[in-house]
Formats: C-alpha cells, sequence, structure tokens
C-alpha cells in the first residue's frame, strides 16, 4: 500500500527520539498512511536550517527552540510550532571523578539530591576562588539543559554567569569532553550521562526531573507553513506519535526499544546505555543505581501534551538570563509557539487523555492527582520544582520580580 | 565597509574539501584565506583570524557552539550574523543543499559575500559529484571483480568456457529478474559458505 503523506522529519541521536523512532519502526506511521523518513542531524542549527528550507517538515526540537526562532532569536529560522511535547524528563546533570570528590569531601549526599549537590558544589567554588571557574557544557543556550542548570545554581546561590563558565558542546561530544578534562561537568540528555556513569569517568549529580518533575524536554517542532498547507497530515503524524509514545511507555517494551534505539542508523551506543532512562534504574557512576520512576516519562502524566506554561516558563527563562526583553508582544509569541489546541483537535477521536486546561500552575501538584479530562483518565504531577517555587502561567512578569 | 581584502575563514574537518574550496577563493583572488580542520582552541583561532566570513560544512556538530560563541561575540569583535541577506532564499537554498553554511559579519555589503558564498556552493557541489563518481568507480570495480570471480567459479566446477559461464550468469538474471551482478554475488557467497574451494 502506497502511503499518503511522505513527511521527513530530523532527529539528533539523543534517547528522546525514542517516540518518533517507534513510530516509524512499530509501524504507527505506516498504519495512518504515512511514509516517515527520519534522518539523523549533526546539530540543532542543521536542524534548523533543513526545516527552514523544507528539506524537513517536522523534527525532533528542544523544547524552547520553536520559541526563539519566533521571537527572532535565532539565523534563519522559519515559523515553527510545537503541536506536541515528545516527553518529560530525561536530562542529567554529571560531573568528573575530581569534581565529585571535591563535593564529597563539601558534604555531597550520596545521592541525586539537589539540594546537597548544589550546597557541596557552592563550598568547592569558594574554596578554589582564584584558581579558575569550573566549566560547565549544556548542548544549546536556548535549551532546557541551559534552564534547568542555571536554574537549579542560581537556586543554591551559585552565579551561573559569574561563578561557573557555561560552554556549549554537542550531545554526543560530552563524555569525551568530560573525561579528557575540557569541561568539569555538564547538563544534557539521554543516553550521555548513563554513558559517563557506566564507564566510571563521570558521577550523575542530581537529575532534571529532581531540579523540576514532570519538566517539559524535547517538542515535536513542525513548520508552520506545512501545518497549514497540510492539515490532514499533521493530525496523522500527531496520532501516530500519540499511539508510538503509549507504546513506549510500556515496560514490557523497554527492553525492544532499547534495541532499537542502539541501532547505528539512530542513537547508535551499546542498548546498556539506554535501559537506565527507560527502566529509571540510574546508575550514579559510584557503582550503585537508584531507582527513580519518574526520570523519563514518555506518555503518563499527558507527557505529550504542549502545555502553554511550559512554553511561558522556557520564555521566563529567556528573559531571566538576558536572551529576550521582557514585553507582552514577546510573552503572546511564546505562548503561541505552543499549540496544544491542534494537540487536542488531532487526538479528541482516539479518546486520548485531554486536559482540561491548555495551561497549568507548575510546582502546584506535590502528589499525583486524577484531573478531570476527556477521554482517558488522567494522573497529573507530582510538578514541583525543587526550591519550592511556584510558576503562575498568568503572572509571568511577577515571576521575574519586575 | 572597508576597502580591504575580506578574511575568509574556512572550517572543515575533510582536509581534501577544504583545500579544494581554498584553491578556489584563491584562484578567484582572495588572498586572506586560513584554513582549521579541528576545533581545538576554536574561539582563540577565530579571534587572532578574525575572519569576516566564516565557511563552515553543514555536518559539523559544533555548529551551535559556534553561533552561540558568535552571540556572546566575546571571542570575536562584531556580531556575526548567518548569511548576509535573510531574503536571499535561493543562496540559502542553494547553501544547504550542497552542504555548507556561512557566518559573516554583520553590515558587510551583499556584493562582497556572494561571490565568496556562490564559490563555497560550488566547490562544495564539485566535491560531492567527485566524492559520488569515486564511490561509483569503486563500486563499479567491485562489481567487475565479483563477476570474474562468479565466472572463474562456473567454468571450474562445470568446465564452462568464459562465454559460457558469462551466460549462465546472465541466463539466470534474466530468468530471475536480477542484476548480474547479484547472481555473481550470491553464488560467490554461496561457494564461500560451503567451504574450501574458490580461493582466488
Amino acid at each position: 500500500m502506497s502511503p499518503d503523506y511522505c513527511v521527513d522529519i530530523g532527529f539528533l541521536p539523543l534517547l528522546d527520539s525514542a517516540v518518533l523512532v517507534a513510530a516509524r519502526e512499530k509501524n504507527f506511521a505506516e498504519a495512518e498512511g504515512l511514509d516517515l523518513a527520519l534522518v539523523r542531524e549533526h546539530s540543532w542549527a542543521s536542524i534548523r536550517d533543513r526545516l527552514a528550507v523544507g528539506h524537513f517538515q517536522a523534527a525532533h526540537m528542544l523544547g524552547p527552540m520553536p520559541i526563539a526562532f519566533n521571537l527572532g532569536l535565532a539565523p534563519l529560522a522559519k515559523h515553527t510550532i510545537a503541536p506536541m511535547a515528545l516527553g518529560l524528563g530525561g536530562n542529567a546533570v554529571t560531573v568528573s571523578r575530581n569534581l565529585w570528590a571535591a563535593m564529597k569531601d563539601n558534604g555531597a549526599s550520596g545521592g541525586f539530591d539537589p539540594a546537597s549537590a548544589g550546597v557541596a558544589l557552592g563550598k568547592v567554588i569558594a574554596a578554589q576562588s582564584g584558581a579558575g571557574r569550573p566549566r560547565f557544557a549544556v548542548v544549546h543556550p536556548h535549551s532546557g539543559h541551559n534552564y534547568e542548570l542555571r536554574y537549579w545554581l542560581a537556586a543554591c546561590g551559585i552565579d551561573p554567569d559569574k561563578d561557573v563558565e557555561i560552554v556549549i558542546v554537542p550531545p554526543p561530544l560530552m563524555p569525551d569532553a568530560l573525561a579528557s578534562g575540557q569541561i568539569e561537568g555538564y547538563c544534557v540528555g539521554e543516553p550521555y550521562n548513563s554513558a559517563s556513569a557506566i564507564a566510571g569517568t563521570g558521577r550523575i549529580i542530581t537529575t532534571k526531573s529532581m531540579i523540576w518533575r514532570s519538566s517539559p524536554e524535547k517538542v515535536l517542532g513542525v513548520s508552520t507553513n506545512w501545518a497549514e498547507a497540510n492539515p490532514d497530515a499533521l493530525d496523522r503524524l500527531l496520532r501516530a506519535l500519540y499511539r508510538a509514545a503509549q507504546w513506549c511507555g510500556v515496560t514490557s517494551n523497554h527492553e525492544e526499544l532499547a534495541s532499537l534505539l542502539a541501532r547505528p542508523d539512530y542513537i547508535g551506543c551499546p542498548p546498556e546505555w539506554l535501559l537506565p532512562a527507560l527502566s529509571g534504574q540510574i546508575w550514579t557512576g559510584d557503582g550503585e543505581v537508584i531507582a527513580m520512576d519518574d526520570f523519563f516519562v514518555p506518555h503518563a502524566k499527558a507527557a505529550t501534551f504542549p502545555w502553554k506554561s511550559h512554553a511561558l516558563w522556557f520564555y521566563s527563562q529567556m528573559v531571566r538570563w538576558g536572551q529576550v526583553e521582557a514585553s507582552p508582544h514577546n510573552e503572546a509569541v511564546a505562548r503561541d509557539s505552543y499549540r496544544p489546541d491542534l494537540y487536542r483537535s488531532a487526538l479528541g477521536s482516539i479518546g486520548a487523555a485531554l486536559p482540561g486546561a491548555n495551561a497549568k500552575v507548575e510546582g502546584a501538584l506535590t502528589a499525583a492527582v486524577p484531573v478531570g479530562s476527556a477521554g482517558a483518565s488522567l494522573v497529573l504531577g507530582p510538578d514541583g520544582f525543587f526550591d519550592g517555587k511556584v510558576f503562575d502561567p498568568d503572572r509571568v512578569t511577577d515571576y521575574l520580580g519586575r | 565597509m572597508s576597502h580591504s581584502t575580506l578574511r575568509i575563514l574556512i572550517i572543515d574537518e575533510n582536509r581534501i574539501r577544504a583545500a579544494i574550496i581554498e584553491e578556489g577563493l584563491r584562484e578567484a583572488g582572495h588572498g586572506e584565506v586560513a584554513v582549521l580542520h579541528d576545533m581545538t582552541g576554536i574561539a582563540r583561532r577565530i579571534a587572532e583570524i578574525d575572519p569576516d566570513v566564516i565557511v563552515i560544512d553543514l555536518e559539523n556538530p559544533n555548529r551551535d557552539m559556534l553561533e552561540s560563541m558568535f552571540q556572546l561575540s566575546r571571542a570575536v569583535k562584531r556580531p556575526i550574523a548567518m548569511f548576509v541577506d535573510r531574503s536571499d532564499s535561493a543562496s540559502i537554498e542553494a547553501a544547504i543543499d550542497a552542504g555548507v553554511s556561512a557566518y559573516v559579519i554583520d553590515g558587510l555589503q551583499k556584493h562582497r559575500v556572494k561571490p565568496i558564498l556562490d564559490m563555497a556552493i560550488s566547490r562544495f557541489n564539485a566535491f560531492s559529484r567527485m566524492a559520488r563518481e569515486l564511490e561509483e568507480a569503486r563500486s563499479e570495480l567491485e562489481n567487475r571483480r565479483l563477476v570474474e570471480r562468479a565466472k572463474g567459479i562456473l567454468m571450474k566446477s562445470r568446465g564452462l568456457s568464459e562465454e559460457e559461464a558469462y551466460a549462465l550468469l546472465r541466463k539466470t538474471a534474466m530468468n530471475q529478474n536480477r542484476k548480474i551482478v547479484e547472481i555473481a554475488q550470491s553464488l560467490v557467497t554461496t561457494v564461500g559458505l560451503l567451504g574450501p574451494g574458490d580461493k582466488s
């Protein structure tokens, strides 16, 4: 049977490309009449460029990227929307053996507690003053990684611009950069934390899910022009991805998913690097394993819903770190970049769990709570920030203290 | 803008391609061309070279790092925008199709940059064509070797002449609606699996 639509999608070799890979390999795309071509790319810049000239119609993207594009912060970008997220969580912060040893001497606890790790890191930096700032790497200035690393540091009294240096390194090169001493730590998506932990060259000190539970990471970025010209193809794509996310969320599928993702045309790594994030059994790098049930969430808790409150939190961090001016116009651009309306219209017909609202107060749920929804029943949360702060998407200006 | 020559930096891990672009730019009269093959100490090197135009292959994984460096712009004196004119979509498409990206000092006039970009695009295309032709020639040679080996196997095992062996391969290929080289490959693989015999 020949497909009704061909869709070319760019991705980077990261665990959270899982939903895209499953949509193709487990035939969810085919069932929707789509020929999904997945093209592995080398940088977010390349994904942006190839989306701009129409080589791709959609792409695996950092959550803040469509917002940055639409705010004019990226060269060459065309207007892009996020009608779906590709999961929650999935990142961690990893440091070198040396830095970890110094942090332990300064009271870091053995687990992944961000507060304890932050206090210890602050003491190490204070003791080293003059000896150069520790250099941390993130994958992109407009990334969840950059914002969560900065959020965590700042909440622990460490100035991300003065007390440490933050540089950009491509995800697959992080473990080598750490092992060779070019950087002392990094915040990146899986499998590149587990890679260092399993090799024993790094220690995972905290996770995205500990800094902000149920927090947004990658989205499906779609060319606005293509989405408007091909509403039926977009609906089918979202349905295929939703079903793929459901499949990714089933524990008994994780081994198969790990072996799919490990293939050289996808991530190209040992399957053992992928299993920690999928199983929630995270290697620390000290020979122990810590169980976390929400390290990476591909489907449960409305993990693929493109919350406007997530878009607005990313925007608040762009303002906080001086990437963009605060203005009602910019705030509206950010809010409109995420399109839960398209998610609802594509998925309502298949009984997907649809939340009652398009935005929520982030950090309001301290426990898992069943919420009102259309379609399948839905449990949200806990979604708290580790420092207890709350983000109200209707009061961004207050949140920024301006 | 100044009348002085533009300084051009080529960043490409592929040394052959970098040399081809460098040569093209020099032939076109651009005297100040620098080439970097690896990213070690890139910020310092860029600050030293102080380029007006940077040409880089699209597949370089460090483009996100470079772009962020340009945006922070401490290493380079002036902010750098990608290409010179966002509205020149034909050039942009041609560049991305060819697999090349460029960063240009803000404020540089279009007519000064366009010839450099066009040169980079045509040399990238020429390189891809060359690489493709080389690959085709290689597989052509490989195919010919396979057919020779298959013929040898048939001549030895069935006592055929060279022409008869080739005719048999061709007939089998036609009957199975496959290429001669595929039949040859199957035969060579099968004989290999069956153990000692043809070691040519």
